[in-house]
Order: C-alpha cells, then structure tokens, then sequence
C-alpha cells in the first residue's frame, strides 16, 4: 500500500515556538486514520500542513503522491473539513452545493444532493442559520462530493453533542466506504477515534508517540500489574518489554507495556490494553517526561 | 470561480446599481435643463461673433441664480471623491479579510482551485465593477456639468472661474476618477491582505487613501507636465487683487480660460516678491492713495500654469498612472497570498 501522507523531517514554527518538531510518518492509504493528542499537540498544524494551508519550516510533506495544494489538480485529490466547519454564513445550502459544483472538476453531483436531503437539509436554508452538527454535515458533504483520494478533517466532531459525533462518525465511516477514500481525523477524545478508526498516531508535544494500526497496536500492549518495583527499570523487568506508563500504589505496579509476544512471569497479571488506555500512556508518558525536565530544571 | 465572486459580490453590486440609478434620475433630469439653459444662450456659437464672455457671464449668473444647480455641482463633486474612497473600504478591505475573520477561507482554499486563481478572480471581477462604477459615475456628472465647464468654470468670487483643469475640479472629470477607483480597490484589498482584520484594514485604507489624494494633486500632479511661465505686467491695486496675511498680493488671472494657474505671484521689477509695506500711503492709509502708490511700482505677475489644452493629456497620464500602481498592488496581493500561507 502506498501512503497517503508521508511526512519527513516534518516541522512548524511560529517565532520561536516549535508547533510541530521533527515529524516523520507514514500513513498507509485506505484507512480511517485517527489523529489523537492533548490540545496544543500540533494537530491542526500537522493538518493544515498536509493540505497546504501552511508551509513547513522544515522537511518535506507529501499526500496523495504531491506536493499540498501545488496545483489545481492536487488540491482536486484532497478534502478537507476544517476545524469549526465553517462555512458562508449568507448563502444556503443549495449555493454551497453550486460553489462546489463549480470548483470541483470531479464535482459528484448527485452524491451531494442525495446527503442533503438524506439528512433533512433544507436546501434554501442560509448556513449561518445552521446547527453546529448541520453545518459539520453540510462542510463534510462538500468535501467528500468533490470525490477526493484523501478527507481529511480536523476535530470534525469538536463542537458537537454526544449523539451529534455519533451520527456524524458514523455518517462519515458509511459515505467513505464505497469511494476508496482514505480518511485522517483529527480529535483530542479516543472514544471518537474508537468509533471510527482503524489506524492511529498519537500526536504530544509536537512529535509522533506512536503510529499504526489498531488492532497491531492493541496486539502489542498489554496492561500488567504486579508487586511493587520502584523505579521501572527494564533491567528488573524481563526481557522485551518496553514501558509506556508505570505507576505504584500500595504495594502493587501498574504498568502498560509494549511487547512482542506472550507475556510468561508468572509474577505478573496480564490484562490487553485499551485503546484510550493505549493512548494516555503514550500522552502522559510526555507529560511526565516534560515534568522530569522542569524538576531538574527546578534543582539546578 | 466567477460564480462563487459574483455570488459572494451581489448584495454590494446591486446597492451600487440603486445608487448610481438615483443619481442618474437626479442628474438626468436637471441635466437636461442645464444642456438646455447653455443651447438658448447662444454660447456654442459665441466664437463666431466674439462675444463669448459676456454670454458665458449671462449664462452662469442665470445658472448660479437657481440655487439647485449650484447644490448639485458641489454634490456631484463629493460623490466623484467619495465614490472610490467608499469603493476602496467597504469592496477592497473586507474582500479577504471577511474570509479571514469568518475561517472561510479555509473552504474556498480546500475547492479544486489554487489560491493564485482565487484571488485573481476576485481582484479582477470586482476590480472591473469598481472600473465601471466610477467610469459610469464620471461619465454622468462630466456630461452634467458640461455646459458650466464649458462657459470656463463655476463662477467664485473676484471674477474668478473653478475650471475644471482646477486641483479641486480635475479628479472629479472625465476618466481619472477611474484610475481613483481602481487604486481604492487594491489598496484597500492589500490593507486587508496584510492587516487581515475588516475594520483596520478599512481605517487604513481610508487614511491612506486620503493621504495620497491630498499629497497628488498638490505635489505630483503639477509636475506630470512641465508648467508654462508667463510674466506679464499688471494693473495691481486694493479693488481687484487679493492681499494674503502677510501683505502678498495676488491679481487673479480671468485672460486664459480653463486654464490650471499653478502659483501666481505679484513681483517687483527687480523681480523680487512683492509685499505690501508697512509704512507709507498703504499703511492703513485710504485705498485711493494706495492704489495711486501701486500704480507708480510697475508691478508684475508671474505665472505658472497648464494651458486648457493640456487637459486631456493631464487625464490621461493621471488615469494610467493610478491603473499601474493599482495593477503592481493587485500583484503583490496575489503574490502575497500565494507565497505567505496564511493560517
């Protein structure tokens, strides 16, 4: 498979703040990719770097084969559905139908007007009379009606309710499925992601954690609790395993581990890991590392 | 592309449409009464018989005597500047920075079209409206005042004529309000491109915009074409001459008719600037005495000025000028959009 973003060396900064350092990654085509991290991760940012709305500060990005947005061509191959999904708020939905149909090339007509009225849009409607979850529709069927190679969409689900993001995602799995689309989403909630995806990057302090597919992923870690062993050192720990998060209580060590294989000390209890539980390692594992700086710091 | 522009274009295309319709009415009708006034008076002809300045003198005495005529002079001059300075704020500022504010922008750059065509649609489409809008504008109250313009200028004080060669007059005739307009625009688009937000980005443009149409006619514009000097003797004395604050005298000058008098200066015959002593019969004296004083200086008057010939010209270099400046900001608008990703 090839891939549908590859990012190398990947990085944006705004004076002298690093939004995005050194990035490299793969995302294989065909796939709903989730894209998960705390805010101020560097999500957006990736995002709009992969559609060309920013230029990197270093490294090379390319998705769906091309250089983002070089041409009207390689803007045709990706859509995308910003954060906020925002849209004229002075023309209604049958205008925003048009606008695309006129700046699209491969502009499907009919697939758009069967979404709308799928979802009980009123096409004289203005869209800024829309519901929040109205127009995350109306901007996802613009994007997915120009028949892109590549949706991408950033915190699509954000300012929605709980039954809103669930028809949406679903929505989303549903009108991607048939087209060989290939979709990255953003969000800083895994149960969004669970829903929907089958591939994901853990995005914290502006670097990949971890990237791949979920069921590998969740093949590959496991939660293990056993006596104490302060500190988590692999050295007390058998061989192969690689910690993500440790914490103690009691008498007891909490760990979620990387490993490759079965897991055979009879000293430990074996449980599979999560996809959120996977996912708050990776993100507090940063988080820790961050505060191990600053103590540091702090005793210097 | 030139759908989404006109789409996003129309609500502000019509009201231009409604206004220029009311001015047209407006116009038109006293229009017609002003082209009549000048057909029976006899001007069109006066070169013939050689009696074009008392005719011309009747004419706008009758004109200036119904006070509508002189109100919609001086309104059809605001409108003339007012237009591409309204043009420039409320089309060229918010052009892209409504997209801006509203993260619209991010859609319209996600559509199958480069930001380098987006934008160039734009500039272009409503660039040409702002064009034709001030042109037609022009055009109407150029035609209005035709027949004023004509007779050598509305009529002001000391026998004096405001032609329409005249700093004042001159950008609200013919085809340079065209040039205005198109400048208005690009200014007002590059403000919004590089401040981003609607309401700066009009508050600068106006400011700027201002700048350049006070600092133009007074310091480049009499440039454009070298002036005509004449120096001349004159009959100076207290009736005819106005004396400036600090005792200068300047005789208006009525012989050479549309004409643009760019400095007129009353000089001594060692060639020196003239000024009205301090002491001696004019220090506070009778006029009479005065004026039997002034007679006795042999006084001169030195000018320059821009024949009535050279109207035309001074249009066109005016015109062409504004349109390339406009063009190079409308480039670097594009170039900026393009090469600077805004996010």
């Amino acid at each position: 498979m090839t891939a549908v973003i590859a990012a190398r060396g990947l990085g944006k900064r705004y004076g002298s703040r690093w939004a995005l350092a050194d990035c490299t990654l793969s995302i294989p085509s065909g796939h709903v990719a989730g894209l998960v991290g705390p805010n101020g991760a560097g999500k957006t940012t990736l995002l709009h770097l992969a559609t060309g709305l920013l230029a990197p500060t270093t490294g090379t990005i390319e998705v769906a084969g091309g250089q983002p947005a070089i041409s009207a061509a390689q803007l045709a191959r990706v859509g995308f559905v910003a954060q906020d999904t925002p849209a004229y708020a002075g023309l209604s939905i049958a205008d925003h139908l048009r606008l695309g149909a006129h700046l699209n090339p491969g502009w499907d007509a009919r697939l758009a007007r069967d979404r709308i009225r799928k979802l009980g849009l009123d096409r004289g409607q203005k869209a800024g009379k829309l519901s929040g979850g109205q127009r995350a529709q109306l901007a996802l069927t613009l994007a997915i009606a120009k028949r892109p190679a590549l949706l991408i969409l950033d915190e699509p689900v954000a300012g929605l309710d709980p039954l809103a993001r669930r028809d949406f995602l679903q929505d989303l799995t549903e009108a991607t499925a048939g087209h060989q689309t290939s979709v990255v989403l953003s969000s800083h909630l895994v149960a969004d992601l669970e829903r929907a995806c089958d591939y994901l990057i853990v995005l914290a302090a502006g670097r990949v954690q971890v990237a791949g597919e979920v069921s590998e992923l969740l093949a590959a870690h496991r939660l293990v609790t056993g006596p104490r062993r302060e500190p988590a050192t692999p050295a007390t720990l058998p061989a192969g395993w690689q910690i993500i998060s440790a914490s103690h209580a009691g008498g007891r060590t909490s760990m979620l581990v990387r490993v490759d294989g079965p897991v055979h000390d009879p000293s430990w209890t074996v449980a599979p890991a999560g996809l959120e539980d996977l996912v708050l390692a990776y993100m507090s594992r940063v988080a820790q590392a961050a505060g191990h700086a600053q103590t540091l710091e702090a005793i210097r | 592309m030139i759908w989404l522009t006109w789409r996003q274009f129309r609500a502000q295309s019509f009201a231009a449409v409604a206004a220029l319709a009311v001015l047209a009415v407006i116009y038109g009708v006293t229009g017609s009464h002003l082209a009549h006034l000048y057909a029976t008076s006899g001007l069109a002809t006066c070169h013939a018989r050689g009696d074009c300045s008392a005719l011309s003198s009747t004419f706008l005495t009758t004109m200036k005597s119904d006070s509508l005529y002189p109100l919609l002079f001086f309104l059809g001059l605001g409108a003339m500047y007012l237009a591409p300075a309204i043009i420039g704020i409320f089309w060229g500022a918010p052009l892209i920075t409504r997209e801006f504010e509203a993260g619209t922008f991010r859609l319209a750059w996600s559509q199958s079209v480069t930001r380098t065509r987006w934008m160039a649609v734009k500039l272009g489409l409503i660039g040409l409206v702002a064009i034709a809008t001030a042109g037609l504008l022009s055009l109407m109250i150029t035609w209005w005042a035709g027949p004023i313009d004509e007779a050598g200028g509305f009529p002001a004080s000391m026998n004096q004529q405001v032609s329409r060669f005249s700093t004042v007059l001159f950008g609200a005739r013919g085809i340079a309000p065209i040039g205005y307009a198109a400048l208005a625009f690009a200014l007002g688009v590059t403000a919004g491109v590089l401040i981003r937000r609607t309401l700066p980005a009009m508050a600068i443009t106006l400011a700027v915009f201002a700048v350049i149409q006070l600092a133009w006619p007074n310091w480049v514009r009499p440039h454009l074409i070298p002036p005509v000097h004449a120096t001349a003797a004159v009959a100076v004395n207290l009736n005819d001459a106005i004396v400036t604050h600090n005792g200068e005298m300047i005789v208006p000058v009525t012989r050479l008719p549309g004409a643009w008098i760019i400095s007129n200066q009353t000089i001594t015959t060692s060639g020196h600037l003239f000024v009205l002593p301090a002491t001696g019969p004019c220090a506070g004296g009778a006029p009479p005495a005065c004026n039997a004083w002034l007679a006795t200086q042999h006084l001169r008057r030195a000018i320059a000025y821009q024949p009535a010939s050279r109207f035309w010209a001074f249009q066109w270099y005016e015109t062409a000028i504004y349109l390339a400046l406009a063009f190079a900001l409308a480039g670097f608008c594009i170039w900026w959009v393009r090469h600077r990703r805004l996010s």
